[in-house]
């Protein structure tokens, strides 16, 4: 086949020239980072939901792009009054795409292999608080949990919760099978996943685009390129965002700029000197300068943050004002602390763009208010080694895109944050067991406030999500409150 | 002939047990856990716990060494940690562009090297030779990455004809090879400004020898002498060369597919060392040792095919 | 011609001049550097970030709004001292280990040559892809990993010259006299192969500034905030296309200082030996 070349290429011409005539159905997609496996069960990579999550696996819920649970496989759940089991309806004729059927079975059967005593699931955690799972009949599942939990439902939202077909699980690494509208179709190791549409999914009619390329390019500098010569349709996220100018007065193309959930913190160790005490923290608080980091490492389109919540959420809090620029009150506290000559430190930042890049500029800002700081770059592996697991460190910068993740704030002295508070404890208890809405709004918004009062980390910037698109293309994310592409959603316009 | 051979297979197997030893050691002490990076920050420590029990890394190190050398024994070079597949056949789906880049970039280097080589040395001390002898002094001093940074910026930003980076495939046909122009040629350059000089100086010391000038006194134009009589016996010292250089090249692909972010060899180790995918690293170090030891033997198998007298002088 | 002077030889070597120059220019920046830049080559404006080269920005700034040209004259220090501590390591074991091995010959003599044979079959980027990883990254851990692949270098070209003095007839003049064989490696040879090992060190210091800008490049070498032209290059990649010119300075700079030494390695050798000259 490869030896004719010209009968394909003449062929090719011929498709491209009919189907100028009919609407696009097929897109190319183009991401940063490649999965190292295709199955997210079994390693933790967003790179892995980004192209899986929603369009090949289906977990029993899914997040919105306004960060609410919607249905995913279950159509529908009901509540117990005492918030401990959750009833889920599945559809039926539910087919994985090797022929299998799904049944309340298949979830259990999923559910049991993620709790497992030897399961290496990187949401095993999530499946802890599951106490029995019961399957009255094939389409309603019964998971009973140990305690209440308001985040449960999201956490059924995660890759990790995926269900699989238990025939084909194990081969999911490589070759995924899935229960959602799309199918995989390849992966050419180093440059791309191909989807497509699945001819056995139930609602043939959701999807338009009939086949659909992920495309890594890694290197920055070649995104540019590949989105100007119109190899690829859209960039989500893209790496130089100091080119963003260049596609906006461009009419072939839309530029996207929207939220994440990675709140990013200038993380501070605070059980250790000198952030044992608060003082010290607040002075740093006082000592950063926002503006100056978000431009320098995120070319000014990160979005202020003054805790650890998203501000595109409702019930965000505006706290940037807390602790304003103010170089004088800073070597005010560190004096009180007892730091009059000021003090050194070390930051150990992972090999991230944004991460590097804010260490430095947070170097430069902190040894105006006397505090001399020693970067000492890491990389992933030493940083999970040395940082998150030893805690040795004083300051570190890392996204934490997990969405309602203000729990980290409540596990101890054991966490690498090194934060202990009591008050802290009893108001997130309160939150993860309060079923009215707005009560536990109003538990959140407290919790935002505690954060920041504590000054338990110095906050940042939200990771912005700078996103490229063809001038013809609707239905993607703005924001993106979890790692997925909804490829159901996507389609052509004239 | 034999007891050379011999001589050889001893250095070699000698060579392979100390390289695989000081990895192996190294390794050990290289701080960061495998199972953690995999299952990312949010994992349980028991979930990490049975992901190190499950890839066996929980057990002492000399029964791990043991159970890698026996595989290694076996040509079983074990599975990846991070991708979940054998690691043969990742380093065969890396090879089949790490080699053809390789090639390329040798083929290159050869016949720059030995065109500007020849042609400076038949114009020894006139204008062409100084200017072959300047370029190629700054082709040296030219660091490859930098080259190939200055290429993209050329070819791919100002003139948009080749790819900034990454590869297609070979599924895509030909149109695969346009993604291994420039880091080809920024591979080659430096290596061939190296091999011209070698080359130069090699022709220049066989010009000087009595049989030339036999050979013109034969009636054979000047041409003729040099690329029949000259280069065979200035090639020698080439080879030595092109031998070191194709080690080189090998190496020089960690850097270069880093700035094209090809998928080659040197790519999955450079990203191996990151994940801590261990048993890649290991594999892929041994795998290059061994390379290095064979280009050695096979450029004293060409120097006995180029000149017999070394062939009973063995 | 015998009543030369050395130094007169050398500056009729075409190649040493140039050489001599360009390192001078290198050696000069950093000097300069210590008591003068235009401006602080760590000082952060990020509202003036990547602006073109102007007369108070001679070469621009970078992505943080530091000033490039400020950034090149610190960063030669770097370079040089990168270049002259690894050599200095190579030269101090390799040397040793060489006169050692040429001096006792047999079974030590083989065990030095087998330790290089097998450092050399490792390729040297990834070894120091290895070091950095296990001690991190900075700039002392790269001068140790560059430095180590120095050693047999060193010891191989002092064997083999060392040798070849050894099998002169003054040596046995010396031995005659009741003199030990590491005294006549020490008093004898060493003064005879330093020649040669100073036009090998001049290469080799070109070789370490090429290793230390790749080991930077690849975010191994010197670390933020101090200027590093390999790292410069690194952060230069994503600019590519609003910046290019951040991508040339770091790299002519690299190249100035390699192309410099490399020239004077090789005038040098000239100038050593005037039979090689003539061959070249």
């Amino acid at each position: 086949m490869k030896r004719i070349f010209a009968a394909p290429v003449a062929l090719a011409l011929v498709l491209a020239a009919t189907s100028a005539y009919a609407a696009k159905d097929t897109i190319v997609l183009g991401m940063q980072d490649e999965p190292p496996v295709l199955d997210p069960t079994q390693n933790a990579a967003a790179a892995i939901d980004v192209i899986f999550s929603v369009n090949v696996y289906e977990s029993l819920t899914r997040i919105g792009e306004d960060g609410t649970v919607q249905p995913g496989l279950a159509t529908s759940w009901t509540v117990a009054e005492d918030s401990k089991a959750y009833t889920f309806k599945l559809p039926r004729g539910v087919v994985f795409d090797n022929g299998e059927k799904l049944t309340s079975a298949t979830v259990k059967w999923s559910f049991d292999r993620a709790g497992a005593a030897d399961s290496t699931n990187p949401t095993k955690r999530h499946f802890g608080a599951i106490a029995a799972i019961e399957t009255p009949d094939p389409e309603t599942v019964v998971l009973r949990l140990k305690q209440p939990s308001s985040l449960f439902l999201s956490y059924m939202a995660s890759g990790g919760a995926a269900i699989f077909d238990p025939k084909s699980a194990d081969g999911n690494k490589s070759n995924p099978v899935g229960s959602g509208p799309y199918k995989f179709k390849q992966w050419v190791k180093g440059d791309r996943v191909v989807l497509e549409k699945s001819p056995t999914y139930r609602d043939q009619s959701k999807a338009t685009i009939r086949q659909a390329t992920f495309k890594f390019v890694p290197d920055a500098a070649a995104q540019v390129p590949a989105l100007l010569a119109g190899d690829i349709d859209a960039f989500g996220t893209i790496g130089a965002t100091e080119t963003l100018d260049r596609f906006k007065s461009d009419p072939r193309f839309q530029v996207i700029i929207g939220s994440t959930e990675g709140e990013v913190p200038l993380i501070l160790n605070n059980n250790k000197k000198p952030f044992d005490d608060i003082r010290v923290r607040r002075a740093v608080n006082h000592a950063i300068e926002r503006k100056s980091i978000i431009d320098g490492a995120t070319s000014g389109y990160g979005l202020p943050i003054g805790s650890h919540f998203p501000p595109h959420h409702p019930w965000y809090v505006d706290l940037t004002n807390r602790y304003p620029h103010d170089i004088a009150k800073a070597k005010e506290l560190l004096k009180e602390a007892g730091y009059p000559n000021g003090l050194e430190i070390n930051i150990k930042p992972p090999p991230f763009a944004y991460a590097r890049r804010s260490a430095e500029i947070v170097a430069a800002q902190l040894s105006e208010a006397g505090i001399r700081v020693k970067i000492e770059p890491v990389e992933w592996a030493q940083w999970l080694d040395v940082v998150y697991k030893q805690k040795n460190y004083d300051m570190t910068v890392v996204a934490h895109v997990s969405p309602w993740d203000q729990d980290n704030y409540t596990r101890g002295l054991d966490y690498y944050y090194g934060y202990k508070s009591d008050a802290m404890d009893a108001l997130m208890k309160s939150a993860l067991v309060e079923s009215d809405e707005a009560k536990r709004k109003g538990l959140y918004e407290q919790i935002q406030r505690k954060i920041s009062d504590d000054a338990v980390h110095a906050f940042m910037f939200q990771l912005p999500r700078t996103g490229v698109y063809a001038a013809k293309l609707r239905g993607f994310w703005k924001s993106a409150p979890v790692s997925v592409t909804d490829l159901a959603a996507f389609r052509w316009v004239d | 002939m034999i007891s050379f051979t011999l001589r050889r297979l001893a250095a070699f197997v000698a060579t392979l047990f100390a390289t695989s030893l000081v990895v192996f050691l190294v390794l050990e002490v290289l701080p960061g856990d495998p199972a953690l990076l995999m299952l990312g920050i949010d994992a349980q420590p028991d979930a990490v716990a049975a992901l190190r029990t499950k890839l066996g890394l929980d057990r002492p190190p000399v029964e791990r060494y043991l159970v890698w050398m026996a595989g290694l024994l076996r040509g079983d070079l074990g599975i990846s940690h991070t991708y979940g597949s054998s690691v043969s056949e990742l380093i065969g789906e890396r090879l089949v562009l790490t080699l053809p880049l390789a090639l390329i970039a040798m083929a290159l280097t050869t016949v720059i090297a030995l065109t500007l080589g020849v042609y400076a040395a038949s114009k020894h001390n006139t204008i062409g030779d100084y200017g072959v002898m300047t370029a190629t002094q700054v082709g040296i001093a030219v660091p490859n990455f930098w080259f190939a940074i200055l290429l993209v910026l050329l070819f791919a930003v100002a003139l948009g004809w080749l790819p900034a980076g990454g590869f297609p495939g070979w599924s895509e046909g030909p149109i695969a090879l346009k993604s291994l122009i420039l880091p080809s040629f920024a591979l080659a350059v430096v290596q061939a400004a190296i091999l011209a000089r070698v080359t130069r100086s090699a022709v220049l010391e066989v010009l000087r020898e009595d049989f030339v000038r036999t050979a013109r006194a034969k009636g054979l134009t000047r041409t003729q002498t040099l690329w029949r009589h000259v280069l065979r016996n200035a090639l020698i010292p080439v080879v030595t060369i092109m031998g070191l250089q194709f080690s080189n090249l090998l190496a020089g692909t960690i850097i270069i597919e880093n700035v094209f972010y090809l998928p080659g060899l040197g790519r999955l180790i450079f990203q191996s060392i990151n994940q801590r995918d261990l048993i890649v690293v290991k594999d892929v170090v041994v795998l290059l040792a061994a390379k290095v030891v064979v280009i050695n033997f096979v450029v004293d198998m060409l120097y006995a095919v180029i000149d017999p007298r070394l062939r009973t002088a063995r | 011609m015998k009543s030369d002077s050395f130094i007169m030889r050398c500056l009729r070597q075409r190649n040493f001049v140039i050489g001599l120059v360009l390192t001078g220019v290198v050696i000069a920046a950093a000097l300069l550097s210590y008591v003068w830049t235009p401006h602080s080559p760590t000082r952060i404006n990020v509202p003036g970030r990547l602006a073109l080269a102007s007369s108070t920005h001679w070469f621009g700034t970078d992505h943080f709004g530091r000033d490039v040209f400020s950034m090149i004259l610190v960063g030669s220090r770097n370079s040089i001292m990168v270049g002259i501590v690894a050599v200095t390591i190579g030269v101090a074991i390799g040397v040793a280990l060489g006169l050692l091995a040429s001096a006792k010959r047999g079974w030590v003599e083989d065990l030095v040559m087998r330790m290089a044979d097998f450092t050399f079959a490792f390729p040297a980027i990834l070894s120091a892809i290895l070091i950095t990883a296990i001690l991190g990254p900075g700039t002392i851990n790269s001068i140790l990993a560059i430095g180590i692949f120095n050693i047999p270098v060193f010891a191989r070209i002092t064997r083999g010259a060392a040798n070849a003095i050894l099998a002169r007839d003054f040596i046995l003049a010396a031995r005659a006299s009741g003199k030990g064989q590491i005294r006549i490696v020490v008093e004898h040879v060493l003064p005879n192969i330093s020649n040669v090992l100073i036009v090998q060190a001049t290469i080799n210091f070109a070789l370490a500034i090429l290793a230390e800008a790749g080991l930077s490049y690849l975010g191994l070498g010197t670390q933020p905030p101090d200027p590093s032209w390999g790292r410069m290059l690194n952060e230069s990649q994503t600019f590519l296309f609003r910046a290019p010119m951040l991508a040339i300075y770091p790299g002519a700079a690299i190249m100035t200082a390699v192309l410099g030494l490399n020239l004077l390695g090789d005038g040098l050798r000239d100038a050593l030996d005037p039979r090689l000259a003539r061959a070249r």
